[in-house]
């Protein structure tokens, strides 16, 4: 059996993209009485089982993420 | 091409859901309709080719991105590098998009709301297939329905795409947050045109419109018919 790798693939919004999710959230935690946020992103949390990392940053790039406004970053978990 | 008839491509995704008001369009404008089915990489020989629009593979992960790896896009992607007219329309503009055939992304709306509307939009230019038959300047009153129609390009795509005249549509009552107020681009060779509003959905009187017969009828002009 070949191993089983866990990898966790984050992706999230280039700076400057407008985010409107983590705007609408960021709108929202004042109003349930939470203070003091600046600011809210939000992405996405991708968690794969690959037999070999070889190609994680070949899938991040071609689809997982869309480099025009996106940006990611990956780890074997275990 | 000389008088024949214009064979038009529409790709059918799983989950495209304006794919057979395209093909009615092409009928009513007396051409030929061509289904090119997902799984097919073959053209079947069009003259032209409409990417519909939809909710391709459920839009999971990002709209357009699974859709982009069908197997029809590989020819698509060709025939588009070759010169052929390609339109892409709302979750087509998408699909061209993340198959780098046309630059930029569709992000959500601003409002974050869906959007389902008729809006203004003025033709820029007639300088690309979808377009020849405008003078460039007029308006016309289309159906939009999206939810991520926010087009992007980064600063200096941006400003190549308003340098070299690329933008084709633009909304004169912005409905989505667009750059500029995008509503549709073309490429560098300017046979590949993507576009949020739906000429398709105002193709018939009974619809309320025929307006958008004008952006279809143009890739005819196109073609010398």
């Amino acid at each position: 059996m070949p191993e089983t790798l866990k990898i966790r693939v984050l992706v999230r919004p280039k700076e400057g993209i407008l985010d409107p999710q983590g705007e609408a959230v960021r709108g929202a935690l004042p109003a349930l009485g939470f203070e003091g946020v600046r600011t809210v992103h939000i992405g996405r949390l991708i968690e794969m089982e690959v037999e070999s990392a070889d190609e994680v940053d070949a899938m991040c790039r071609r689809l997982l993420s869309n480099p025009t406004i996106e940006e990611y970053e990956w780890e074997v978990v275990s | 091409m000389g008088g024949g008839l214009v064979r038009i491509g529409v790709t059918v995704f799983p989950g495209s859901n304006c794919d057979r008001d395209a093909l009615y369009a092409i009928e009513r404008m007396g051409e030929e309709p061509v289904e090119l089915w997902h799984a097919e990489a073959d053209l079947k020989g069009v003259d032209a080719v409409i990417v519909p629009g939809g909710f391709s593979y459920g839009d999971y992960l990002r709209p357009g991105a699974i859709a982009r790896f069908a197997n029809v896009m590989g020819p698509l992607e060709d025939f588009g590098r070759e010169g052929g007219p390609i339109l892409g329309v709302c979750n087509g503009f998408q699909v061209l998009c993340e198959a780098h055939l046309l630059p930029g992304a569709l992000l959500q709306n601003r409002h974050m709301r869906f959007v389902c509307d008729r809006v203004r939009v003025r033709v820029e230019t007639a300088n690309t297939p979808w377009t020849a038959g405008f003078e460039g300047g007029e308006g016309l009153t289309l159906p939009v329905a999206h939810n991520e129609g926010n087009y992007f390009a980064a600063g200096e795509t941006l400003a190549r795409l308003e340098d070299e005249g690329r933008v084709v549509f633009r909304y004169l009552d912005n409905p989505n947050g667009s750059v500029n107020d995008i509503a549709g681009v073309c490429n560098e060779g300017r046979n590949v045109v993507g576009i949020m509003p739906h000429p398709e959905r105002v193709s018939d009187p009974a619809l309320g419109s025929d307006e958008g017969l004008k952006i279809l009828r143009s890739v005819m002009v196109g073609a010398g018919v």
